[in-house]
């Protein structure tokens, strides 16, 4: 009901006429009850009606010239909980979540700052060869994850590691990742950070920007979308989640994504990250519109956007998305606001597109981290003491897994041909063999001791 | 039409290759649910060419879907859809718009599986009209074999007649890697005697194999889709003369059926190739560097010659369009040069 009443204020204000606004929320509404055969706009025609009979469009006539003009000052408003010291702002809104869960999410989002911090060293140190950081972030991750159903298919863009962390996956297989070591499932093929996990129903991360939206994969909205295409086949009751930047957002391949989201009818949730760069383009060079979330009703698109720092915003706008998103068969929107505190990755330094101060705001003012922690200490479940003890518990952990890693091999070299084709074809077998072959005489030039036997 | 499949079926009987297609894809969607077609009119509009006519009255709007125009867009959610479990056929109006998908077909498709460890497989099909047609001038005639042929990844295949293409489709489709058909517009409409075991439902034609349609002793032509057609009226011409050609037909792209090109050089110790594509980096191109490094080279009396399309976008004027396509006559002289006739 909340994006509903913001998309009146935004259409009332901007375009003057109450009464064309609240025809677009009421198509809008119907839109949610329809059935699945797609909604034809054709009115019946009687010659006697002065009304609109266009099939592109349901609207009345107008005989003023007006044209509506794109709100960007006063934007589509952003939904909190909780305020910038962690209390919580209307008490009807808090989602009374139980101390574990809560610390669930705490730890969480605490545990992935450490291991961001030690997995970027580590590149600086020439261990690993590229790592790309999620500080400031974590509330996004987290918020929306826990939101989820386990089974929920997740398409990254590369900044979600939070919600893998989330899912519980092990620090082990992070770490195998990044170090392409014979533990990592996707067989050491990918740059670091491109984690995949079947078992947790996170599609491997492909480099390619905005390609998971239409797949409801990757950077590429499109398979997203075919994914949640194919479970609204099955019936099952199952979302997909489709995360991207509001830089990523820019591509054609979202447009297709949400336009076909929406025309195929998709239980998919559109999650947009706008931290304000992509990589050194800022937010005013990216866009002229307001931000990506006021692009979602221009599809049919049910929208909101929600402060990203607060998690429990985060939390309680991707549940009711999930809830409705399965229940309607229709996709939504969330765009969370909130801010890339750390460089783009270890090849970026943002010193120089960015003010040192303005990055020190928002590490020292508004992080989902602290304003989740003020929550936690304000109810009693959380104090100095145990801030100190997990502090130091989960660095250890993160630096045992991380010592681990490194000493771990390769994966074996002959791995090198397999699963390009479900197959193995004829001539890939034959260079495997001779690379063998060539192994045995001359092994000892090699450092075969790096790699798995 | 629509009841093509229910047809009394007859030994030896006369079937368009848009007829086999639809036959393939008909019998493939009946046989396994997951399997679904989607692109640009290909529902209630039958297929812009008519390919999927009868399919959505059939099977209805869940197995045979109109996409928006965006090839990016409908690419990618059959790439999604693969990945989710189900067996798309994504159908490209022609392969030119695929150029703007190709990011998907490459990268999301092709590469994925690698990718992902083995974890990922990627069962679609993209398939549609490649290469030449008539009249239509440079943006939609280019033929897209060598670029995909050249990804690994990709199946990549390319019928010529009624029985491959529908032995074809239905393999593309049972096959659990990413396929790309390439179909000819201008085959369309041409019938071919279907012979009953071709006329089975279980019928495939292997992928990766090439066919010998007409054995011969003393040149080796090679080819592939509607190319094929014009080798064997030139060895019909030319058998008047006493020369007799061996005509391979490709079949298949990628995996390249190697050996049967060479196991026919080595017999005939001559290679002419014959293709409607652009002769820079294309499938002569590769046909006569992996014949090199194989035994067959030894065989060979004389270098290969590469019969191809004109090096220059397709022109729009035909008696220009009709000379930039290889044709019966530019097929005979290679092999005449070949000989040394």
């Amino acid at each position: 009901m909340a994006v509903v009443t913001a998309a009146a204020r935004v259409l009332g204000s901007s375009r003057g006429l109450g009464q064309d606004g609240l025809l677009l929320l009421r198509r809008l509404g119907v839109r949610g009850l329809a059935i699945s055969h797609p909604q034809r706009q054709q009115q019946r025609f009687s010659s006697l009606d002065d009304k609109p009979q266009f099939p592109g469009a349901s609207a009345e006539f107008i005989d003023k010239l007006e044209f509506i003009q794109p709100n960007v000052i006063s934007g589509i408003p952003i939904y909190r909980v909780m305020d910038r010291q962690g209390q919580i702002i209307n008490p009807s809104e808090d989602p009374n979540l139980p101390q574990e869960k809560v610390l669930k999410f705490y730890k969480s989002m605490t545990l992935l700052n450490t291991m961001d911090r030690i997995l970027y060293e580590s590149q600086r140190q020439g261990r690993i060869s590229f790592y790309m950081t999620n500080y400031g972030e974590e509330g996004t991750h987290v918020g929306s994850a826990a939101a989820l159903d386990n089974t929920d298919l997740v398409f990254g863009q590369y900044r979600e590691a939070g919600v893998l962390m989330y899912r519980d996956y092990p620090l082990e297989l992070f770490m195998a990742q990044c170090y392409g070591n014979v533990s990592d499932l996707g067989k050491g093929r990918q740059m670091p950070v491109h984690y995949g996990c079947k078992e947790r129903h996170f599609v491997t991360i492909s480099s390619p920007l905005a390609t998971q939206i239409p797949q409801g994969e990757d950077a590429h909205p499109g398979p997203a979308v075919g994914a949640a295409y194919a479970a609204k086949r099955a019936n099952a009751n199952r979302v997909v989640i489709c995360y991207f930047g509001e830089g990523a957002a820019s591509e054609g391949d979202a447009h297709a994504g949400f336009n076909f989201a929406a025309t195929l009818e998709c239980p998919i949730i559109f999650f947009c990250r706008n931290n304000g760069y992509a990589i050194s383009t800022p937010t005013s060079e990216q866009y002229r519109g307001d931000g990506i979330a006021a692009r979602g009703p221009g599809y049919g698109i049910m929208s909101i956007r929600v402060d990203g720092n607060d998690v429990f915003a985060v939390y309680n706008a991707t549940k009711e998305a999930r809830r409705r998103a399965v229940a309607e068969n229709q996709p939504f929107l969330i765009e969370a606001m909130t801010y890339r505190i750390g460089h783009h990755s270890t090849s970026d330094d943002s010193s120089a597109y960015r003010s040192v101060d303005e990055v020190n705001y928002w590490d020292k003012q508004d992080h989902p981290i602290s304003r989740l922690r003020h929550y936690l200490q304000s109810r009693g479940w959380w104090d100095d003491e145990q801030e100190k003890d997990w502090r130091k518990q989960s660095r250890k952990k993160v630096m045992e897994a991380f010592e681990q890693a490194e000493r771990k091999p390769k994966p074996n070299f002959s791995l090198l041909f397999s699963d390009v084709y479900q197959e193995m074809p004829a001539q890939l077998r034959k260079q495997q063999e001779s690379l063998a072959r060539h192994l045995q005489t001359y092994g000892e030039h090699y450092p075969l001791d790096h790699f798995e036997k | 039409m629509a009841a093509v499949s229910g047809l009394v079926r007859r030994s030896l009987e006369q079937v368009t290759v848009r007829e086999a297609i639809n036959q393939g894809m008909d019998e493939e969607l009946e046989r396994d649910e997951k399997v679904f077609l989607l692109g640009e009119e290909v529902a209630q509009y039958d297929g812009a060419y008519k390919v999927s006519r009868g399919l959505w009255k059939k099977y209805g709007d869940k197995r045979i879907i109109d996409t928006p125009i965006s090839e990016m867009g409908f690419a990618g959610i059959a790439v999604g859809a693969a990945m989710a479990g189900l067996r798309p056929i994504c159908e490209f109006m022609t392969f030119n718009f695929s150029m703007q998908a190709i990011d998907q077909v490459i990268n999301s498709a092709a590469k994925t599986y690698y990718m992902s460890g083995g974890l990922q497989p990627v069962p679609i099909v993209f398939r549609g009209p490649n290469g030449a047609s008539a009249g239509v001038a440079a943006q939609h005639s280019q033929c897209f074999a060598a670029w995909y042929g050249h990804c690994p990844g990709l199946k990549v295949v390319s019928p010529w007649n009624s029985e491959d293409a529908k032995g074809l489709i239905k393999s593309a489709i049972r096959d659990n890697n990413p396929v790309v058909v390439l179909e000819n517009e201008l085959m369309y409409g041409v019938p071919f005697e279907l012979s009953s075991e071709a006329q089975s439902k279980d019928f495939l034609v292997p992928i990766g194999k090439a066919k010998i349609e007409r054995q011969g002793t003393h040149i080796t032509v090679v080819s592939h889709s509607r190319p094929v057609g014009h080798c064997l009226e030139a060895a019909t011409v030319l058998s008047k003369e006493g020369i007799e050609c061996e005509v391979i037909n490709m079949r298949t792209i990628r995996p390249m059926d190697i050996e049967t090109i060479e196991a026919s050089v080595m017999k005939t110790n001559h290679l002419v190739t014959v293709e409607g594509g652009w002769p820079q980096f294309g499938v002569g191109a590769e046909i006569c560097a992996r014949i090199m490094e194989g035994p067959a080279f030894n065989f060979l009396d004389a270098p290969a010659v590469r019969v191809t399309g004109a090096d220059v976008p397709m022109p729009y004027a035909k008696i220009l369009e009709d000379n930039s396509v290889p044709q019966v006559k530019d097929i005979i002289f290679a092999i005449k040069k070949t000989l040394n006739i």
